[in-house]
């Protein structure tokens, strides 16, 4: 057994790799991460394939050496110089640590501006390739929270909600608030953006833009228990006309006051489609400050009381004279900024001077 | 008044926590484990091999005989999580659309979760101890490590997490939660039952094993080289040993403290790692990563050394690039402490913090590169044997670059984003799991086998078994890096879309391979025993080889070395043949060896009992083991009787029988 391993391990892996082309080729159009419809996912599979492209400078070479000294060198061929004292050149040294070397110092340059470029806390400046965001343009905003075990959204500005199912118009910058009510989620919609993790007590924030029709599934990508399987939402890319319809659709629907949504928040697996024509004010920022329970009082009041008695343990009450839970949105339209900042935001800095 | 008694007595256990007694799953598991395990036991009980296992192996401090253990406990937990992978691929496998599969969330939960905790902690940890274990004492002309009573323990603690984990499957339930168990989802709170705490005990047991095991073989290889032997002339697999030993050192306290503060806030209520009252989760994902990132070195670094050793012995040439492969090694270990958050970009971090994580990782890639082209220009100008373990190195290095290539790519914070928690990244962490360390573990131990034993393993069953793993891998995993492209997360048990139907399909053919891989393994072991006398090595140097351990016997006494070695050069035992060397024959004196204990054996009993008293809140019986921990470790500390001479008689008789049997080979 010594000529015909390396033969045999060649044949294999070609096999291999001519078995795995039509299944690879035959999922194309389901690959969703590889056929995007937003910008933002876009941008990220460019990435994607632009750094697999360089990495494969090297790696092709590597395998295809691997495969050709392994059979040149073979014991049974009498046509190689055997040298058993060649262990070092200093040439070959210089190459093996520098063509490595290069590549990374490629692949950081663009890891670098990618990062920051598609950093999903910075605002968009493009809707898609060449067209800039008009002046002056509101981004839609849409708070997500992550539930046992259900998606749900609420768009402000407009006063509705719903639970698994997000309708976005396209070509329309918008803005997710991210929160959960108890697990570590990820607010994953492979075909918009890249996922980020929807937490407890923390707001994240997402900014992306969907730039075709149709529909497609979000996840939660993180494991969370029972329910997770089957915690999906539908994502769904509508028009400007068709937007005006399914608001005007959803406005049928019921009110999503602070007992609704307590009812909503118990555990519950594989939840249809629900739709609230009302949101009762400052929900998002009452599950992000653990206090959407009426009486129960909010993270961000006992973090003020605890400072204003020198965080003594203990002492966690609400300031006197005030009404626990009870946050007074100073802007209708968006709660939370002035009134209430969310206690931990990832990202805080950079939230600050945005 | 019952309850109170019985609630004092049995803690939450009752018959209700046998979940074998009403899941027909669990119930057949049952039988065919006590069936195995009552003739196990009446096989050692008719040959009347109690008194000999117990003299021999369980209280041996012989690092020979613990390195096989280990490596037998490794073998056995592999079929165990092996068993489980099957079953979640089978599930995967049919779970589409109205028909849900036959696993329920609850036991499918459990599934994913002991199968990734078994996977690294009771098999790829024990087989990479136990090689090293084995082998790196012998490879620097020692007799035994520096610590044999401690070897022992650290063996003991292991089998005592492992059996904790194997207790879960029938009494009680074990961890829903992946296997870290993050918080929140690991907080009493969401997790009320025993899983987690099974899960925390067993890993806190094994961890303070695993733990001064490490320490014991980074004292090893600093205090007892042979004379000669200077860290640059000591062999690429030891180097990466006391390399992976060091991180070990380092990072296992940083999982017992996070572990730990989690006991706290399940057992005392406090608040380390919940949603309320300042407790903050993430933390905890800090730090399980600051040790769980490092931990993929300490297994990988030692699989590099075994590739570096076979390579070099295969090709009959000394290691290309020695040096650098040692600073290549040395630059990994270090790096591999700056990379951890890559494991959560996506919580936000923010952008420069992200890149410095992002790009740390993929420096990393150029000491791994450079020590791939290593193995490559060793390869190049070489004389190589296609032997099995040549061609285990031969997968891995086609196997794991590709590996290594996605592995970069999920280092790219965008890129992350959207490929992180999908399936594209369970399968780049098992292709670099698969093929690095897995290849290796079994590259090592056909290579090693002839050593401890005295005969090689079969070839053919070899050859199935490297054939089963090396196809397997390929058609099992290629399809899960497909489906994660198309979105599909990981962890689900259930999926609505038809078309990754095929996909799922073709994965669990694979992993039907993988199976025929390991029960060739199986059967290269049991055909290898059955012809072992056609396979005898009587030379001690089987595959020409160039480091120290083939200049013993094999296997090799108990002293290892007659007399300690002298070190001239990097490849000392090729070096000591190619200058003529001979072995000596006489003036043997007598060899100075540490005592069996059954110490170990009786610590890891105790704390075994104390797991699981505390698991099941028996407090009674927590306090009386923990005080019988204390007791037995002050004991031991008196036992003075802890050496004895091997008399030069028996030296010399055993090195005659050596002479004996070279001259027949000659």
């Amino acid at each position: 057994m010594l000529r015909p391993g390396s033969k045999l391990l060649r044949r294999a892996f070609g096999g291999l790799s001519i078995l795995a082309l039509p299944l690879i080729l035959g999922g194309c159009d389901k690959m969703v991460v590889m056929n995007p419809t937003g910008d933002i996912a876009v941008q990220q599979r460019n990435l994607i394939l632009f750094s697999t492209g360089v990495m494969l400078l090297i790696i092709v070479p590597v395998m295809a050496l691997t495969i050709w000294f392994a059979w040149k060198y073979r014991r049974s061929n009498p046509n190689k110089t055997y040298d058993p004292n060649f262990d070092h050149s200093t040439t070959l040294e210089l190459i093996i640590w520098t063509c490595p070397l290069l590549i990374i110092i490629a692949l950081s340059a663009v890891t670098w501006t990618s990062t920051h470029l598609l950093d999903p806390f910075r605002p968009l400046e493009r809707i898609a390739p060449g067209k800039p965001v008009p002046v002056g343009t509101k981004p839609l905003e849409v708070q997500a929270v992550g539930m046992d075990w259900k998606w749900l959204f609420i768009y402000p500005d407009l006063g509705i909600a719903t639970v698994n199912e997000l309708a976005l118009p396209v070509d329309q910058p918008v803005h997710f608030s991210i929160t959960s009510t108890d697990q570590f989620n990820t607010f994953y919609a492979p075909t918009l953006a890249g996922m980020i993790y929807a937490m407890p007590t923390m707001k994240s924030e997402l900014h992306a833009v969907l730039n075709k029709t149709g529909d497609s599934w979000g996840y939660s990508g993180n494991y969370t228990g029972r329910g997770y399987s089957d915690m999906r939402f539908k994502l769904r890319g509508v028009d400007k006309a068709g937007f005006d319809a399914w608001v005007a659709g959803v406005k049928a629907g019921s009110n999503l006051d602070t007992a609704a949504y307590l009812e909503l928040a118990k555990p519950s697996e594989k939840v249809p489609v629900m739709r609230f024509s009302t949101v009762a004010p400052g929900l998002f920022d009452r599950i992000v400050n653990q206090c959407a329970e009426p009486g129960k009082p909010c993270m961000v009041d006992v973090m003020r009381g605890d400072m204003m008695r020198g965080a003594k343990p203990g002492h966690a009450r609400p300031p006197e004279g005030q009404p626990p839970g009870q946050p007074q949105p100073a802007d209708k339209h968006h709660p939370g900024m002035s009134a209430l900042t969310p206690i931990r935001t990832p990202g805080a800095p950079r939230a600050a001077q945005a | 008044m019952t309850d109170t008694l019985t609630r004092t007595v049995f803690g939450r256990l009752s018959l209700d926590s046998l979940p074998f007694l009403h899941e027909p799953i669990l119930l057949g598991t049952f039988i065919v484990v006590a069936l195995l395990g009552l003739g196990l036991l009446g096989v050692v009980t008719k040959y009347k091999l109690w008194g000999y296992l117990w003299k021999e192996w369980f209280t041996s401090v012989d690092h020979k005989k613990i390195g096989i253990m280990y490596i037998i406990l490794g073998i056995v937990m592999l079929l165990r999580g092996f068993s489980d992978a099957l079953m979640m691929r089978a599930q995967q496998a049919i779970a589409f659309g109205d028909n849900p599969g036959y696993l329920p969330p609850h036991h499918y939960d459990q599934i994913f979760t002991a199968h990734g905790t078994i996977m690294i902690f009771f098999v790829a940890i024990p087989l990479i101890v136990g090689i090293v274990n084995f082998v790196m004492p012998l490879q620097i002309g020692a007799r035994d490590v520096a610590f044999p009573f401690l070897n022992n323990l650290s063996f003991w603690l292991t089998v005592a997490g492992a059996l904790l984990v194997m207790l879960s499957l029938f009494v009680g339930e074990f961890a829903r939660t992946g296997w870290l168990s993050y918080a929140p989802l690991a907080g009493l709170q969401y997790s009320p039952d025993t899983g987690v705490d099974y899960y925390l005990w067993s890993l806190q047991i094994a961890g303070v094993g695993t733990t001064l095991s490490a320490i014991n073989m980074v004292a090893t290889v600093i205090k007892m080289r042979a004379p000669g032997m200077t860290m640059m002339k000591m062999p690429v697999f030891t180097w990466t040993a006391l390399c992976s030993n060091v991180l070990a050192i380092a990072i296992f306290p940083a999982l017992t403290a996070a572990f730990f503060l989690l006991l706290l806030d399940r057992y005392t209520g406090t608040h380390f790692f919940t949603n309320e009252l300042g407790g903050a989760p993430m933390m905890y994902w800090n730090m399980v990563w600051i040790w769980g990132h490092p931990e993929v070195y300490v297994l990988v670094l030692p699989a590099f050394g075994i590739y570096s050793e076979i390579t070099s012995t295969f090709t009959g040439k000394r290691l290309f690039g020695y040096s650098s492969m040692v600073y290549a090694t040395v630059v990994i270990t270090i790096l591999s402490y700056l990379v951890w958050l890559h494991h959560f970009f996506t919580m936000g971090a923010g952008p420069t913090v992200n890149s410095f994580f992002g790009i740390a990782t993929m420096v990393i890639s150029i000491p791994t590169g450079a020590k791939i082209f290593n193995w490559l220009f060793t390869m190049y100008r070489g004389n190589i044997r296609f032997e099995l373990p040549m061609m285990w190195v031969v997968a891995f290095m086609l196997t794991f670059t590709v590996g290594g290539m996605t592995g970069v790519l999920l280092a790219i914070p965008p890129a992350d984003f959207v490929l992180h928690n999908s399936l594209f990244l369970v399968a780049h962490f098992h292709n670099v799991i698969i093929g690095g360390v897995v290849f290796a573990l079994f590259a090592g131990m056909v290579y090693w086998f002839p050593k401890a034993f005295g005969f090689k393993l079969d070839d053919f069953w070899g050859k199935v078994a490297f054939w089963g793993w090396v196809i397997g891998y390929w058609v099992a995993w290629t399809p899960i890096y497909v489906v994660g492209l198309m979105g599909t997360t990981r962890r689900v048990n259930h999926f609505d879309d038809p078309s990754f139907q095929p996909y799922f399909v073709i994965a669990a053919i694979g992993a039907v391979i993988i199976l025929v891989g390991i029960l060739g393994f199986v059967m290269s072991i049991l055909v290898g025993f059955l012809k072992r006398d056609q396979l005898k090595d009587t030379t001690g140097d089987p595959w020409e080889g160039r480091t120290l351990e083939w200049s013993t016997a094999s296997p090799p006494p108990a002293y290892n070395f007659a007399f300690t070695p002298v070190i001239h050069d990097l490849d000392a035992w090729y070096d000591m043949k190619s200058r003529g060397y001979e072995r000596p024959t006489s003036g043997f004196r007598p060899i100075h060896m540490p005592k069996n204990t059954g110490a170990g054996v009786i610590l890891s009993g105790l704390a075994l009992v104390f797991g699981f008293a505390m698991i099941w809140y028996i407090w009674w019986l927590a306090a009386l083991s923990f005080a019988g921990l204390f007791a037995v470790a002050v004991g031991h500390t008196f036992n003075f009787k802890r050496d004895y001479y091997i008399p030069t008689e028996e030296v010399a008789a055993t090195e005659d029988k050596r002479t004996t049997l070279l001259a027949q080979g000659a």
